[in-house]
């Protein structure tokens, strides 16, 4: 269908942003790269009074290196974030994703800051974020403030930033050389949404496995910490016993929403099959070169 | 609430043009209706087909994920731009020859995104090819013929 009528301003500085959202409240909405805002419109699923282009805001692109974390401007595309070298270097997990996030024409205009602030619970750059441990800098009339990631995702479509704020820059620790990151995630085709998914960060020495965070999406309506299945791994071997032991965990911190792409039986399946090949490969990754990668 | 007008002005396909449009139209309703360039189709209207690809100051994008006043100031290629040009003849001529279309629904995008992975000149393989074109979708070919016409104009290019 064709998107319903709504009025448009380009805003032409991040303080000219927040004054419209401050104006038009509930009615106004940020257009980002509108990969995800375009299709709710042309399905009228939703119906703001004004679309607020923050495409011409400069300040709220690149990507930089501020001691050891990496800053991520809002409105960095995708296609920028996936052959960015600082990337590559520091953030080897988010490189490992990247590729699954859409596809190339999406890539092309979709935005990190898009995808963190509407937190749809099968995005990979949410779990991503959430298992480095990154912060999230917002913008309001009032001022900056920074959120840990931890308390950022509430929920489906649902975060710690309010209506009439601007999420401006992600902070991502850069990654250790002595941990390991392995992103897995399941797909019906190269570049949908996830059906199950998994992002994993931290050490492995010689079998032994410590302060991995086990992060899983597209199962719960927000990226979720697997506590209980991390609390199960952290100071053992990787081994069929602890997988045994991690498996049962998960069942403990999963309740998998059933969708069109599979049942919640199936989701919790597929995380723990997930599970099991992340920490295969994550044990693979670290006694090879670096382990960084 | 009435409909809000804006003033755009791109250059598509080598032309500078100007109109005075609806804020809410897509790209690919734009070079369709108002400036007649048809060969950019309208599938599905959110994103997934990938029928609309259009490129935007180089880059391959969805026009039905791009409203036309987004483009200001912007330089917009269509198939019949890349067409013209000669900048995919080699392609078309492969797509013809390896049959690598049916109904030709799809074509211009598929032609649109392969363009933009030939311009990388690297050599990739049928894996690469088949992961770079997931967002075109045919319900004709089945692929198999798509991807050897891409694979093959790449291999050519890449020895010439
Ligand atoms: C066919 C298709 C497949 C896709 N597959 C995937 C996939 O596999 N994985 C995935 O992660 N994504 C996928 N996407 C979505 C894509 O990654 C989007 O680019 C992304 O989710 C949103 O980014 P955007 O810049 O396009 O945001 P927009 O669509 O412009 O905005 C999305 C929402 O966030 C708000 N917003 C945007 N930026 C800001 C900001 N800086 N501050 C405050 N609010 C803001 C907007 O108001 C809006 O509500 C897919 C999209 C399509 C069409
Ligand atoms: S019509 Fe734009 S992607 Fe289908
Ligand atoms: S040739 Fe018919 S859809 Fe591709």
């Amino acid at each position: 269908m064709k998107a319903p009528k709504f009025s448009y301003t380009r805003a032409t500085s991040v303080e000219h942003a927040l004054e419209l959202l401050d104006t038009h409240g509930d009615g106004g909405r940020i257009l980002a790269g509108g990969q995800s805002l375009m299709p709710t419109l042309n399905m009228r699923l939703s119906q703001p009074d004004m679309l607020i282009d923050i495409n011409g805001l400069d300040d709220l692109k690149g990507i930089s290196l501020d001691g050891d974390t990496v800053c991520i401007g809002a409105l960095t595309r995708h296609v920028e974030v996936m052959n960015s070298d600082i990337v590559a270097e520091h953030l080897p997990l988010i490189a490992e994703a990247m590729p699954y996030v859409a596809h190339v024409a999406i890539r092309n205009r979709g935005t990190i800051g898009g995808s963190v602030a509407l937190a749809d619970p099968a995005a990979e750059m949410p779990a991503c974020i959430l298992a480095l441990g990154a912060t999230l800098v917002v913008q309001g009339s009032a001022g900056k403030r920074e959120i840990p990631v931890e308390e950022f995702f509430h929920g489906l479509f649902e975060t710690a930033r309010a209506d009439n704020e601007l999420l401006v820059e992600i902070r991502i620790p850069s990654q250790k050389g002595d941990k390991v990151s392995v992103f897995l995630e399941l797909a019906r085709r190269h570049g949908d949404f996830a059906i199950a998914g998994i992002a994993a960060y931290g050490s492995v020495s010689g079998d032994t496995v410590t302060d991995m965070r086990l992060v899983y999406f597209a199962s719960e309506d927000k990226p979720t910490i697997g506590a209980n299945a991390s609390a199960a791994l952290n100071g053992k071997n990787w081994s069929d016993e602890t997988k045994e032991a991690v498996n049962t965990a998960l069942e403990s911190d999963l309740e998998p929403m059933a969708n069109l792409h599979g049942s919640a039986a199936m989701k919790m399946h597929l995380q723990k099959v997930l599970t099991g090949r992340a920490m295969d490969t994550a044990v693979v990754r670290a006694s090879g070169a670096g382990g960084a990668a | 609430m009435s409909e809000e007008m804006v003033t755009v002005n791109m250059t598509v396909n080598g032309e500078n043009v100007t109109k005075t449009i609806p804020v809410r139209t897509h790209l690919v309703d734009f070079v369709r209706t108002e400036l007649g360039f048809t060969g950019s189709h309208l599938g599905c209207e959110h994103g997934v087909c990938g029928a609309c690809s259009v490129r935007v100051d180089g880059d391959v994008v969805r026009g039905c994920l791009m409203l036309a006043a987004q483009a200001e100031g912007s330089e917009v290629v269509t198939i019949e731009g890349i067409s013209d040009s000669g900048e995919i003849s080699d392609l078309q001529d492969k797509f013809v020859e390896r049959n690598a279309l049916q109904c030709g629904f799809c074509t211009p995008g598929m032609l649109m995104t392969a363009a933009e992975l030939l311009a990388q000149k690297t050599e990739m393989s049928r894996e690469d090819i088949r992961e770079f074109m997931s967002g075109n979708y045919c319900r004709c070919t089945g692929y198999h013929a798509i991807v050897d016409a891409i694979e093959s104009v790449n291999n050519s290019r890449l020895k010439g």
